[in-house]
């Protein structure tokens, strides 16, 4: 664990738990439903990389964008999404962050600037690149994060967006999970040059690689990338090395990993292995830890409710929002 | 009244544009220090600079992406795609992104974007510079597609554009820029979805937009000589599709022609024809006849190219086909 050389307060260390604990529990608790048919199509489990949103998310300011993938309720949460908002959202009920029309891999808030889970592997990169675009054309200093999986390293959406904002020096971060697998395939046999971070070289985009599975380092050194790309340095690359707990979708039996390699991952677990230095280095007890983890049990608990209660919604919203005269 | 060209008139828009409207900004490919591939936007760096008038590489997918993404960030851009060939390569951030944003969201988030580009063959520019797609973009809930055919209707159309919190498609003709035609010194607009009808006639009607209007028209007088009055559609949009003028024509002649410059097998034209026989089934006196692209890959060679895309030849022997002369 990185040692919080710039940590402010205890509040602040307990709410990164908080939100990694929560984004677990959120998940736990969709895969149950998941499986009773209260969620259907797809679903992409964040468990194991909780660090990263928790960490990189909370170095935002408020009028920044959230730019994401299909595996995105963990960012959402860590945007601050009420749990029950997203909860609806994947049971198709009418109180979903998008009424229900949306689903599990494109969540919208605009009020907290999260500007969409995209579901198209790299469709979201030249997206938030426009959005670095305008933030730049209208001579404000907010930023964007986008994050992006390994697999996207290989679209050309990928090449034609890292070119762009380097070239315009846009505000933007690229930051990368990569938990080692596109779907069922390894990165190593997919990508011709797998330290991905180097490939930011290409473009003149200063990048390094991070230990995604510890919130701190996340934290801090997104933190500083976030101000070096709002002072007006252009784009970054961050490769955030991660490791998906579950398979790539509900569907996915994780018939193509090694045991001793999900062994050792899981050793690295971001929640205990936090829990575990909070307790070390007398920042909170177990009991405080605990209390967390009853209240964040409690709150999703009450969003499944919330979501099963709620209505569908009515066959009126079928052509609703597909133009700004529907 | 000023005799302008297509070209200026979409020169006029444009400048009209970034005049007005802060939030606009153009990009595309060579649009800047080159002038545009057109010439459209000769001169417009000198006047607005390079922030507003901003030359992308050649990335489709990319200057669709963030034309969108600035267009959620509160931006109006217009995005230049030189060909409508070349969308083939922003086709994701188009179909997929562009047009489903406001949905997927429940109306948090809009698009308004304008992509301009051009469609159309006739230029010997062969099978890949050639296809007239604007159909596809027609298909597909999200998107607006207009098409304008003349100087007046591609300046009131774009101005209408303006108004507009969605993607368009602002498909021009690569052979109509040359062509002429009057327009009002003063502020106009053209609606989306009304159709236009060009010339009346009782005998039958031909439904046609872009640069098939004129091939339309030019039948229309070649047949006027040999005793048949054509009424000429122009479509002008066809999302919005204003099928309800164009039925009431139908209703009136009992003979229907569509004429298009795109492939035949699932063309924009048959889903003309099929509302046309839902909704005038009982008027009509002769199955509705369609003239379309020969089904082939544009050839380079002139006579060839010239047998693929319809003509007043080819629509003229199609409309004395379905009158049984």
């Amino acid at each position: 664990m990185k040692q919080a050389t710039k940590i402010a307060d205890k509040a602040v260390l307990l709410d990164y738990y908080r939100q990694m604990v929560q984004i677990r529990v959120f998940e736990e608790r969709a895969a149950e439903q998941y499986m009773l048919g209260k969620i259907r199509g797809f679903l992409h489990l964040y468990i194991g990389e909780e660090a990263i949103a928790a960490g990189a998310i909370s170095a935002l300011g408020p009028q920044d964008y959230l730019v994401t993938h299909y595996r995105d309720h963990g960012h959402a949460l860590a945007r601050g999404l009420e749990p029950k908002v997203i909860m609806s959202e994947l049971f198709g009920k009418v109180t979903g962050s998008s009424k229900g029309k949306g689903g599990s891999m494109h969540l919208f808030d605009a009020s907290r600037r999260l500007a969409g889970g995209y579901a198209i592997v790299g469709g979201q990169l030249p997206i938030a690149a426009g959005l670095a675009l305008a933030s730049s054309l209208q001579h404000t200093d907010d930023i964007v994060l986008c994050f992006l999986g390994d697999g996207a390293l290989n679209e050309g959406e990928f090449h034609e967006s890292m070119n762009l904002a380097s070239l315009w020096r846009l505000p933007v971060i690229y930051f990368c999970e990569n938990n080692l697998y596109g779907m069922g395939a390894p990165v190593e046999e997919m990508v011709a040059a797998p330290e991905i971070h180097r490939i930011a070289e290409a473009y003149n985009m200063p990048s390094q690689r991070i230990d995604g599975m510890d919130v701190l380092q996340v934290h801090e050194i997104t933190s500083e990338v976030v101000q070096h790309v709002r002072d007006g340095n252009g784009p970054y690359f961050v490769e955030a090395m991660t490791y998906r707990f579950r398979g790539h979708s509900m569907a996915d039996p994780v018939n193509y990993r090694q045991k001793e390699e999900e062994e050792k991952w899981m050793a690295k677990d971001p929640i205990s292995t936090y829990k575990a230095w909070l307790i070390q280095s007398d920042i909170a007890s177990k009991e405080e830890l605990d209390v967390v983890n009853q209240a964040v049990e409690l709150e999703i608990e009450e969003a499944v409710e919330l979501a099963d209660q709620s209505p569908f919604p009515p066959p009126e919203a079928l052509y609703e929002d597909v133009y700004a005269q529907s | 009244m000023a005799d302008i060209s297509y070209r200026d008139a979409v020169t006029i828009a444009l400048r009209e544009a970034l005049r007005e409207d802060d939030r606009m900004f153009i990009m595309g490919e060579d649009i800047g220090l080159y002038g545009g591939p057109y010439a459209v936007t000769k001169g417009f760096v000198e006047e607005f600079g390079r922030e507003r008038v901003i030359d992308t590489p050649i990335s489709e997918s990319a200057m669709v992406g963030a034309g969108t993404g600035s267009a959620m960030g509160g931006m109006h851009p217009v995005v230049e795609i030189m060909t409508i060939n070349f969308t083939l390569l922003a086709m994701d951030q188009i179909v997929n992104h562009a047009a489903k944003l406001r949905y997927m969201s429940a109306g948090q988030y809009t698009v308004p974007m304008i992509i301009r580009t051009v469609t159309g063959g006739g230029a010997q520019l062969a099978a890949t510079h050639s296809q007239s797609l604007e159909g596809w973009f027609a298909s597909v809930p999200g998107l607006k597609v207009v098409t304008p055919a003349t100087p007046y209707d591609a300046l009131g159309l774009f101005r209408s554009v303006r108004n507009e919190q969605d993607p368009v498609i602002f498909v021009e003709h690569i052979l109509l820029y040359s062509t002429r035609g009057e327009v009002p010194d003063d502020h106009y607009l053209v609606p989306l979805g009304k159709a236009d009808v060009k010339r009346r006639g009782d005998d039958l009607t031909l439904v046609a937009y872009s640069r098939m209007v004129q091939v339309a028209l030019d039948a229309a007088e070649e047949l006027a000589g040999r005793g048949i009055n054509a009424e000429v559609i122009d479509l002008r949009s066809l999302r919005p599709l204003d099928i309800g003028t164009v039925v009431e024509s139908v209703k009136r002649t009992g003979h229907a022609i569509v004429v298009e410059e795109a492939w035949r097998t699932g063309g924009f034209g048959a889903e003309i024809a099929s509302q046309i026989q839902e909704q005038a089934f009982d008027h009509l006196d002769a199955p509705i006849g369609r003239v379309a692209g020969a089904e082939v890959p544009t050839p380079y060679s002139q006579p060839l190219e010239m047998l693929a895309i319809p003509s007043l030849e080819s629509v003229v022997a199609a409309v004395e086909s379905a009158l049984g002369r």
